[in-house]
């Protein structure tokens, strides 16, 4: 027993004695029902108000299920190319030292910091067939932008740093004796990350990647601009609900949204889920 | 933090060319796929020289965009920032059931489309909306007005400051609150004297955050705004009404504005960091890590 719980045996538990519980409570309940709790339901009522085949209808005509199949691939590669470069990123930041460390280190939030929209063109203007980097990818009969191509760019680019701030505090923690003691066995440094770094790593690199594949499936600013927005093949499914919006087809919006929510909300289980799994480890650890 | 190099005798020509293939790929992955990017605005702000650049951003349109990216930031983050404050001291100081689920709740606008957000309330105060009649009848514009606006963006941003302070005052627990409660200080004293200044940095650092994402968003604004020149347009929108007119100095050069804001932001965020590292790898941006040991109760 640590001193923690000989204090907390000592002591009553004590409840609710600072002042302030129904005032901040009831705050906070009801500032997060006007402002998110109550729009989003209005969501689900004005889906609801078609019944359930015309669902059906609305998600299965070939422009939606085309930016569903996109939205849902692009965002899948993009998680998985950033599962690995932020993985190699991560291991470099926190295990070596070298001179601008502290500075690339700061830029990794730059997805985060910079808006949507600066993104948006400034990715565009990159990959354009006459950009700097499009104009060394033509000759080679690969174009990013207007393409689904440019959707995976924009979208890798936003999810880097999920994978990579997850990753670095985990990292942090690991035990390097293990290491060393499988390095004094003989063990080869591939055979050390394989079978001692990997494992440990593994939950927070799956809430890393499911974040950002997360995020991904609802980006819109920094794609709208690269992707060239052609129906059935570079329309993301945000796109596709601005358009059933501006068509004032707000039903269909909804139903679309709806579908994409519970496509998030199912993500955010997953997500907790590894991240619980990851905690249960720490603690096991402790 | 000293222990950053490798293990001992480690330092063989293989392992020597691993790592200089390692810190070279990450190098040359951040500096093509993020450093590019940012330097790619500026230099496109400035293809023309600096006139045109000065004109682009003394454009009337693009100082109106200045002054509503300001104000939508000026209501949504100090409403934020209350609320964020009492829901970290809800969470923080009592015990009461379902507080796993109010954590949920609170992250939930994280996983929601920016244009999610802003159609859930073009559904409520549009047109054709819940509130569209009664609205119009009483000839107060919500959708296509700053109101819209203001409430796209306080969806969009509504976690930032909780998730940062939460953290921060159930590590703090609650012994100097109850300390001061003995002593006869009231509520809202505890909090000021008490509380209020434990928490001060990582209250900065979430409203650092907060505002930044407030000032750049783009795709829940954009649903709400119906893109009015000089009425409705926050600068971000201005980029893309400039972008998709091909006039791409003046699209670039008010980008390069909220570039310089994101550069800030950064800077002062490591600065932060640096000066008070429980800050640091908190809350990334808008992710949700609740790697956080003191979060599991």
């Amino acid at each position: 027993m640590n001193v923690d719980d000989a204090e907390s045996l000592a002591k009553p538990r004590r409840h609710q004695i600072l002042p302030g519980f129904g005032l901040t409570m009831g705050y906070t309940i009801t500032y997060l029902s006007l402002l998110v709790l109550i729009p989003l339901a209005a969501a689900f009522v004005n889906a609801g108000k078609l019944p359930l085949g015309q669902w059906l209808h609305v998600l299965l005509a070939p422009r939606v299920l085309a930016a569903f199949r996109l939205s849902i691939t692009a965002s899948l590669i993009a998680a998985l190319v950033n599962s690995v470069f932020g993985l190699l990123i991560a291991w470099v930041l926190v295990r070596y030292e070298f001179p601008g460390r502290r500075l690339l280190d700061a830029l990794v939030d730059l997805p985060f910091a910079l808006p949507t929209a600066v993104a948006g063109i400034a990715l565009t203007t990159l990959y354009a067939p006459n950009g700097w980097i499009g104009r060394f990818l033509e000759p080679l009969g690969i174009q990013v932008a207007f393409t689904p191509l440019g959707v995976i760019v924009a979208l890798a680019f936003i999810g880097l740093p999920f994978v990579v701030r997850t990753l670095q505090p985990v990292l942090a923690d690991l035990d390097e004796d293990l290491e060393r003691a499988a390095e004094t066995l003989g063990a080869r440094p591939v055979l050390v990350f394989r079978r001692i770094i990997f494992p440990a790593l593994l939950p927070a690199l799956i809430t890393g990647t499911a974040m950002a594949f997360s995020r991904a499936l609802g980006e819109y600013g920094s794609v709208i601009f690269i992707a060239g927005n052609i129906p059935m093949v570079s329309e993301i499914v945000p796109l596709v609900i601005m358009t059933k919006l501006e068509q004032f087809q707000y039903v269909e919006a909804a139903v679309v949204a709806v579908f994409m929510l519970l496509l998030s909300f199912a993500m955010m289980f997953v997500i907790n889920g590894a991240q619980l799994a990851l905690q249960r480890r720490h603690q096991a650890k402790q | 933090m000293s222990q950053r190099n490798d293990f001992p005798g480690s330092n063989g020509p293989g392992r020597m060319f691993g790592r200089v293939a390692l810190v070279g790929t990450a190098v040359l992955y951040l500096a093509v796929f993020l450093l590019l990017p940012l330097i790619t605005v500026f230099v496109q702000a400035l293809a023309k020289g600096l006139g045109p650049y000065w004109q682009a951003l003394a454009d009337s349109d693009a100082l109106s965009a200045m002054r509503m990216t300001l104000t939508v930031a000026a209501i949504s983050v100090p409403l934020n920032t209350v609320f964020g404050t009492a829901a970290a001291w809800v969470i923080s100081k009592y015990e009461f059931r379902g507080k796993g689920f109010l954590l949920t709740l609170i992250d939930l606008p994280f996983a929601v489309s920016p244009v999610i957000a802003g159609l859930i309330f073009v559904l409520i105060f549009g047109a054709r909306g819940w509130l569209g009649p009664w609205l119009s009848e009483h000839e107060f514009r919500v959708i296509f007005a700053l109101p819209g606006m203001v409430l796209a963006t306080t969806f969009i941003t509504f976690p930032f400051i909780a998730r940062e302070l939460i953290p921060l005052m159930q590590a703090q627990g609650r012994d100097d609150e109850e300390a001061a409660l003995s002593l006869g200080a009231g509520g809202w004293r505890i909090f000021r004297v008490v509380t209020l200044p434990n928490v001060r940095w990582g209250m900065l650092y979430g409203i650092l955050l907060c505002n930044a994402r407030a000032m750049g968003e783009f795709g829940a604004v954009s649903v709400v705004s119906g893109h009015i020149r000089g009425v409705t347009n926050t600068l971000p929108l201005h980029v893309q009404i400039l972008y998709d007119e091909y006039n791409f100095v003046g699209a670039f050069a008010t980008a390069s504005l909220l570039a310089m804001l994101a550069i800030v932001t950064l800077g002062l965020k490591s600065l932060l960091e640096s000066r008070h590292p429980e800050l640091r790898g908190r809350q990334v941006g808008d992710a949700n890590p609740r790697l956080r040991p003191a979060d599991d109760k």
